[in-house]
């Protein structure tokens, strides 16, 4: 008790300090934010307004360019380039789905069913990551290959067949066909899908399932009018971070594809990186952005979900 | 009837576990092929056992080096993007100013942006600026995309701490920048290591951004995208397989080490 | 200005607030309220979650700007100090231990913080004081959640505050580590004689632990007190049903006899002492009689003879009864309340109280309190309730 009943304490304030309320640093959040945020503007809101101005310059690489407005540089952009456009939105919906179809269980699985395995699953969904992308991309060619093993198991039970009459693979082949590049592309942007399903998932109190029970749901119905629902935040997330680099992507379509599957990504590359020709690729840049931004803006008033992320 | 009942109830996970090895057949393809001795240029087709890639990581010229830049970049990009990402999570999380939902737009854009658009417009702009393409073009770009991501994983942790802890702090005669030091910075640190894991991981891996933006250097990933075209040597599988089997470890191993640290404390 | 007299010298420990009032845009959180806590005493201010008692406790420490008024620790205006310069130590709700430090770091965060190196002592000695010096070196998750709040006070404590603010520092325990607490702290308090502001949403810890109470209500002090005083004497029916039960009639008063006031209600007469009436009682205007459930005799219907002159009586049926160990809880339906509410010790069980028995309820006069008619009867109830 002694430390307690000992003199008092030696903390006690000087001369009162006047009013007026204390000033608790008004600026502080600014200075915060100001080296990030001038980052962001520097080097990506700015660039998006160079890219504009690009898009309506005429000119060669040799007499420089000039902003004329020649905003035909898009129609010509577009119409010489829709069908890249088409696939571009083809593949990354159908690897979205995939993802989504494939992603689900995974995601259900350690978030509900994993028990002690769950930190191991884990961890093998992410470790993949640290083995670069372009290689693990590299290793579909190997899986895919002409008269390998799966070619093979599909051939036997006629699978390629169905999707030869769908037109994603032609005859005896998978590699550099459609379903070649869906097939990277669901592989490589389905972590992407479970992480965030995952996140929502494991938010779900346990025992709403066992209430859902105990008022007569079957368990297909649990999951339809409980999990499902509850687990949208997760599956809008999940969608938009599959969907929006697959369209963008131009790897899996180089690598895994052929000049039959090139997708918008790879127009834009070979336009900026081998042709040189800035104003068309900048337009089709532009386009692709404005394309994504008005699906995912719709998306996410259609679903309701505000927080991304 | 019972087989069928036990794959009723285990449907979920049956395929959940075919999803995983889905993910993980590539990385055992990887693995397997670095013991490959191939009989062209290209390391796809199985031909016969051999660990001289394994005895000779550095035996393809350009290789190493590649890998060196690459992290060194993914560190630098991660100092920078970590520094400047928990920067901005704490004033979004803590203080009210405005302009707050401009903030929080240009944050969220460059993650709701395809890589390629982000690569060809900043192109644009060091092409105007008649910067040389190298080592700062792309460390610049992937401070850059690796920013907003540090935002949101620190954002999300110093959202979930308690507030009470630091009027606790302010009230046990920490001033301001104690409070900070002592309290929030701990508190958040496991949100900020999360957000810098995922910078580097991010940066180290990233293809597309830097292609446009490397000119002449050559990054790991630009490394292989030029072997993809002229011929795969075994290595690169030797150091994706290194990579993969030294993250795992890295994890299980400060896993046992936390685990351990809270057994000996109970 | 309510003020508590106190016979000490020292007011080194006063807390004065002068028309401290907290506004939150267009509400009101706390309106103008002067109050002052002596030295040494232990002050409760009890109320339902949303009344302004957890405001007016930050206020005190420096946590929350007042929007008005002053904060004076004894003879210093505080109110424009930060947390960190006051002499005010605060046990957060929850605790708000610091997960990242032990117990022993938590403990001498505040020492440190103020510059002290040698601290080994003193943690040991606190710890030891709160029965902890085992757990030095455990993280605050490791705890029980009794362990966690012991660990929290010492946290305050060890600092000598001249005052001790607790935020509701017994809500997250069960009933039984609550009464237990309930008397370590008030032990701690007695012993080291610093000034404890106790804010809890819970009657009963309020009056067993507290000298002074203060009730408040929507931003409002409604009553301050004793314990006994607030529940023997309410000014306002939201104290009356916030501590504890009451039953209340509807009187109109009839005329005055000597000390007492002669009420008539429902075709009988009550009495009431004057001086336990807070409402005007000029003849003919309307008074709320009170009074409490375990106050009331219940006698029945046949034996209405024996009971003795003087008191007051309400004829009534029984509705229902329910036994609860010490005693048995009945609602009697009467002409001037639907549901009076009778708690009889169980002594001498008369076998005849069932639910349809016809009844006499009588109590003695000055067990009576009279309030103003003109305010809802019911307030406070549904918070009492909850409580």
């Amino acid at each position: 008790m002694s430390t307690l009943t000992e003199a008092p304490p030696p903390l006690t304030p000087t001369a009162p300090e006047k009013k007026p309320p204390r000033k608790r640093g008004r600026l502080v959040p600014y200075w915060l934010l100001l080296p990030g945020i001038l980052w962001l503007l520097v080097f990506f809101a700015l660039p998006m307004i160079y890219q504009a101005s690009t898009s309506v310059q005429t000119g060669s690489l040799e007499e420089g360019y000039k902003v004329t407005w020649h905003f035909a540089t898009y129609w010509d952009a577009l119409s010489e380039y829709y069908p890249q456009f088409l696939r571009s939105v083809l593949y990354a919906g159908s690897a979205t789905i995939l993802c989504l179809i494939l992603g689900y269980p995974l995601a259900y699985l350690i978030a509900f069913r994993a028990g002690r395995w769950k930190n191991l699953i884990m961890i093998l969904v992410i470790a993949p990551f640290f083995t670069s992308f372009l290689i693990r991309t590299l290793a579909w060619k190997t899986i895919l290959a002409d008269g390998g093993p799966v070619v093979g198991a599909l051939n036997t039970l006629h699978v390629l067949d169905v999707t030869s009459w769908l037109g994603m693979t032609s005859g005896d082949r998978v590699l550099a066909t459609p379903l070649a590049v869906v097939c990277g592309l669901t592989y490589n942007f389905l972590p992407f899908m479970v992480l965030p399903l995952y996140t929502s998932l494991e938010r779900i109190d346990g025992r709403l399932h066992e209430a859902a029970g105990d008022l007569y749901a079957k368990p297909i119905t649990t999951f339809r009018k409980v999990t499902f629902p509850l687990s949208m935040p997760g599956v809008v997330s999940g969608t938009l971070l599959t969907f929006i680099p697959a369209a963008g992507d131009y790897v899996n379509a180089d690598l895994l594809g052929s000049t039959d599957t090139r997708m918008v990504g790879n127009v834009i590359q070979t336009q900026f990186l081998r042709i040189l020709d800035y104003p068309t690729a900048a337009a089709l840049s532009f386009i692709l952005m404005a394309a994504i931004l008005v699906m995912v803006t719709v998306y996410i008033r259609k679903s309701g979900t505000e927080d991304l992320v | 009837m019972t087989f069928v009942n036990w794959l009723k109830r285990h449907l979920v996970v049956i395929a959940g576990l075919l999803t995983l090895a889905y993910l993980l057949l590539p990385n055992v393809v990887v693995t397997v092929f670095s013991f490959n001795k191939p009989k062209g240029r290209f390391n796809y087709e199985w031909q016969e056992f051999s660990t001289a890639a394994w005895q000779d990581p550095c035996g393809v010229a350009g290789l190493c080096g590649s890998l060196s830049l690459s992290l060194q970049i993914a560190f630098w990009a991660t100092l920078g993007a970590t520094l400047l990402g928990t920067m901005i999570a704490f004033a979004l999380v803590r203080y009210r100013f405005r302009a707050r939902g401009a903030v929080n737009s240009l944050i969220f854009l460059p993650m709701a942006m395809p890589e390629v658009v982000m690569a060809a417009s900043l192109l644009t702009l060091f092409l105007n600026m008649g910067a040389q393409l190298g080592f700062w073009t792309i460390l610049i770009a992937h401070i850059m995309f690796c920013l907003s991501f540090v935002v949101t994983a620190v954002k999300a942790r110093v959202m979930s701490m308690d507030p009470r802890l630091e009027q606790a702090a302010q009230d046990l005669y920490a001033g301001p920048v104690q409070t900070f030091l002592r309290v929030t910075l701990p508190i958040a640190a496991p949100g900020i290591a999360a957000g810098a894991l995922l910078a580097f991981a991010l940066s180290f891996d990233d293809f597309i951004i830097t292609n446009f933006n490397a000119g002449s250097t050559v990054t790991f990933p630009m490394f292989v995208w030029g072997s993809a075209q002229r011929g795969t040597p075994v290595q690169i599988n030797v150091i994706g397989t290194a990579m993969f089997v030294v993250a795992v470890l890295f994890v299980l191993a400060s896993m046992v080490i936390s685990n351990r640290r809270t057994k000996q404390k109970a | 200005m309510i003020t508590v007299t106190t016979n000490k010298t020292d007011h080194g420990g006063d807390i004065r607030l002068s028309g401290i009032a907290k506004t939150y845009g267009s509400f009101t959180a706390v309106h103008p309220l002067d109050l002052t806590v002596p030295q040494g005493s232990f002050f409760a201010l009890l109320g339902a979650s949303g009344c302004g008692k957890t405001t007016t406790l930050r206020m005190i420490a420096g946590l929350e700007e007042p929007s008005a008024g002053t904060v004076h620790l004894g003879d210093q205006d505080v109110t424009a100090l930060p947390p960190y310069k006051r002499p005010v130590n605060t046990v957060f709700q929850s605790y708000a231990l610091f997960p990242h430090l032990d117990i022993f770091e938590n403990v001498a965060f505040g020492l440190r913080r103020r510059g002290i190196k040698s601290v080994k002592k003193q943690v040991g000695d606190m710890l030891d004081l709160v029965q902890l010096g085992e757990q030095a070196r455990k993280k605050p998750h490791q705890l029980s959640g009794g362990q966690q709040q012991r660990v929290a006070v010492a946290r305050a404590l060890i600092n000598h505050p001249k005052v001790l603010l607790l935020d509701e520092p017994l809500g997250a325990l069960d009933l039984k580590l609550r009464r237990q607490m309930q008397l370590e702290l008030k032990r701690i308090q007695t012993e080291v004689g610093i000034t404890f502001v106790h804010v809890t949403h819970d009657q009963e810890e309020a009056m067993t632990m507290a000298d002074t109470v203060a009730v408040m209500n929507a931003g409002r002090v409604e009553q301050l007190g004793s314990p006994t005083d607030l529940y023997e004497n309410p000014r306002t029916t939201f104290v009356a049903n916030f501590l504890g039960t009451s039953n209340f009639i509807e009187a109109e008063v009839d005329s005055k006899s000597g000390d007492d006031i002669v009420l008539k209600a429902g075709g009988g007469k009550l009495v009431l002492p004057e001086a336990r009436c807070g409402a005007a009682t000029t003849p003919g205007g309307k008074v709320l009689v009170g009074v409490r459930p375990e106050k009331i005799s219940l006698t029945h219907a046949d034996d209405a003879g024996e009971i003795p002159e003087g008191r007051n009586r309400i004829n009534g049926k029984i509705t229902n009864g329910s036994f609860i160990g010490v005693c048995t809880q009945y609602v009697v339906d009467s002409a001037v309340c639907p549901d009076f509410e009778v708690y009889v010790q169980n002594v001498d069980r008369d076998t005849r109280l069932v639910p349809g028995a016809d009844v006499v309820l009588h109590w003695s006069p000055a067990h009576t309190f009279g309030l103003d008619a003109a305010q809802d009867i019911d307030a406070g109830v549904e918070e009492g309730a909850a409580a």
